[in-house]
């Protein structure tokens, strides 16, 4: 049968410091900023709370912000999810380019596929972003 | 003054639905006297079996290796080359009116340009993807497209009356319905006016009253059905009872016959049947078709009977209103679809990675303007989808694109033969939760021969050859006997020698469809 759960993992190569690309990735106030389709994003203590294109309303946890090691890892809590955790990580590969992932693991498999999907869209967009210096 | 276009697409139609192919459960006169002014073509593949590949090559002219939509989730980049645009570029009004699919239907981010119009019928720039005038609808009655906000705005009460279509899992709805519980099917208590085939053809109509009389105008009437679910609007039920719905010619009615044909055939085949494995978004995950019993698919025939039965009247209006212009001399008009459906051949409903007629057999009928005075025929010939591109452009009076990847389809198999139609491909490639299968088909000379690459499921060694005059159902797979072995070789090589060129880097998925 079709996976009820689902692990699927995006990434990107950026030209750019980890310290520029991380203050994107590790300031959970700024996800809008660098995510097409989420139209505006609060923090509030462990909190997020993010609203899609759509109007969907999404709160979130925010499990881990490692300022060292890069790593920021988050878990959905609305109704559309059995379960979720979602990590994205910066890692420098040291020739002046970073290696960002987005990886996610959730039940129901589709909606892994479809924040997933939108995960790897966000980070060719934040490519852009710090390529194009904006 | 030039020639007009009404490219009239259904979603996931089989060739045998039409009267003018044989089929006897739905009545279609309509379609049927398109056929017998213009040209009907007796074997036209497309070049995926699911929407978004199949619907990228109708707008591209290529093959979806080149696109790059290898398979559903996977958005047509904004930037690909579009007949549209190019019939936009030399003066036609342009509009696409009903299920687009370029782009994934699960969106809640809205950040794909087709779920994100709102109420506007014209795109930002003048134009998305060639066509000025948009007016989207899909199959059910919730979304962000066009159809879904007007019941919203105007009939909320009916919305509730559709068959869900996803589950709580997201994945395509296993629930049944009907008399039979067959999956898919519902009653539907819709108003027959509310549905959302009236409503396409109403949109149509409305467009092209818009028109002044002497535009040049390529519309794309693009209707949902009959794709499941199998919910027509109730009050058309009594059409056709399900009871006296005869069984399907590759239906096999007993279970060992079915399982016989199912195990000579690639692995998978049978593992979806058995519940083993669905290999793809497009099968509800939580179906098994071994439970699905004779009358279950009678009734499914039975709904979809009904849905082809109410396109064919709706495209009747809307060619009564073209007739009502004046315009009816310089159009043309071509009916096809963008794949096909299993519908109780081998026990299997849907589609999938099933490279066989019931999927790929398309009705395509081209009925061109009775001022270019084109005599009436049937090509045998093979021909695909990837041909109607050129096609528009023939008609319109512009050269093929070099991008484009057919050629104007042939007017008989004279013509078929003088210009090398000899082949039509087809390709699969679905890598979905970590199972990945991937086919390549040829049809050339009254045989289908498909051949399996490497995945998660086969070694690459399996493949199926079918001879289509001795066996036109496909249930004797005779890639592994020595006596066709000739045939067999002949057939791979002209496959990989007329391998499409692969687009790099390859796209990704995005959503499940």
């Amino acid at each position: 049968m079709t996976a009820v759960r689902a692990s699927i993992r995006r990434d990107v190569r950026i030209r750019g410091s980890a310290d520029d690309i991380w203050a994107y990735v590790g300031n959970a106030a700024r996800l809008a900023e660098w995510w097409p389709g989420i139209t505006s994003c609060t923090v509030d203590g462990d909190t997020r709370t993010i609203t899609m294109g759509s109007g969907l309303a999404v709160p979130e946890k925010i499990l881990l912000v490692d300022d060292i090691d890069r790593r920021f890892q988050y878990r959905i809590t609305g109704p559309l999810f059995r379960e979720h955790t979602s990590t994205i990580d910066v890692h420098d590969l040291g020739d002046g380019t970073c290696l960002v992932v987005y990886s996610i693991d959730a039940e129901p498999s589709t909606m892994a596929l479809v924040i997933g999907g939108a995960g790897g869209n966000a980070l060719a967009h934040l490519r852009d972003l710090i390529e194009g210096g904006s | 003054m030039g020639r007009k276009i009404l490219l009239i697409t259904t979603d996931q139609q089989r060739y045998d639905t039409l009267g003018c192919n044989g089929g006897e459960l739905a009545r279609t006169p309509v379609v049927d006297s398109l056929a017998a002014q213009g040209i009907r073509y007796e074997r036209a593949h497309p070049q995926s079996v699911v929407c978004m590949p199949s619907r990228s090559t109708i707008l591209t002219g290529q093959h979806p290796s080149t696109h790059g939509v290898y398979m559903n989730g996977v958005p047509l980049p904004l930037d690909a080359p579009s007949v549209a645009e190019l019939l936009r570029r030399s003066g036609y009004r342009t509009a696409l009116i009903g299920k687009p699919h370029f782009q994934p239907f699960l969106d809640p981010f809205l950040r794909f340009a087709e779920n994100s119009l709102g109420d506007e019928t014209t795109p930002s720039g003048g134009a998305h993807r060639g066509f000025e005038h948009l007016e989207f609808a899909t199959h059910g009655p919730v979304g962000p497209l066009h159809y879904a906000r007007w019941l919203a705005a105007n009939h909320p009460e009916v919305i509730g009356m559709f068959y869900r279509v996803l589950d709580d899992q997201l994945q395509v709805n296993a629930d049944g319905g009907g008399a039979t519980g067959a999956p898919q099917v519902h009653d539907n208590p819709v108003p027959r006016e509310w549905y959302h085939t009236d409503w396409v053809a109403e949109r149509t109509i409305s467009w092209l009253d818009s028109l002044a009389v002497d535009d040049d105008w390529f519309c794309w009437m693009s209707f949902p059905d009959p794709h499941h679910p199998w919910d027509p609007p109730q009050s058309e039920l009594g059409r056709i009872d399900w009871r006296d719905v005869p069984l399907p010619a590759g239906y096999p009615e007993k279970a060992a016959d079915r399982e016989r044909i199912l195990d000579a055939k690639p692995r998978h085949w049978r593992m979806w049947y058995d519940g083993a494995l669905v290999s793809n978004y497009e099968a509800p995950a939580n179906w098994v078709p071994a439970t699905m019993t004779a009358d279950q698919v009678r009734e499914v025939n039975a709904r979809n009977a009904i849905e082809c039965e109410l396109i064919d009247e709706a495209v009747g209006r809307v060619l009564r209103r073209i007739r009502d212009r004046g315009w009816d001399d310089d159009v043309d008009i071509v009916f096809t679809t963008d794949h096909g459906e299993l519908q109780g051949d081998f026990g299997l409903l849907f589609k999938g990675p099933y490279h066989v007629d019931a999927l790929m057999r398309l009705p395509l009928i081209w009925r061109p303007a009775p001022s270019a005075s084109m005599p009436a025929s049937t090509v045998t010939a093979p021909v695909g989808l990837v041909d109607l591109a050129p096609t528009f452009c023939g008609i319109a009076g512009l050269p093929a694109a070099d991008w484009m990847q057919g050629q104007p389809l042939p007017i008989d198999d004279v013509d078929a033969q003088q210009r090398g139609f000899e082949r039509v491909l087809t390709e699969w490639d679905s890598e979905l939760f970590g199972v990945g299968v991937h086919l390549r088909t040829i049809n050339r000379a009254g045989w289908t021969l498909t051949r399996y690459l490497p995945g998660t499921v086969h070694d690459g060694t399996e493949g199926e050859l079918y001879d289509l005059v001795a066996d036109p159902l496909q249930q004797d797979n005779r890639w592994d006997d020595a006596g066709c072995a000739g045939i067999r070789d002949d057939l791979l090589a002209d496959l990989s020698d007329s391998a499409p060129p692969v687009r790099r880097p390859k796209l990704q998925l995005e959503a499940p469809v």
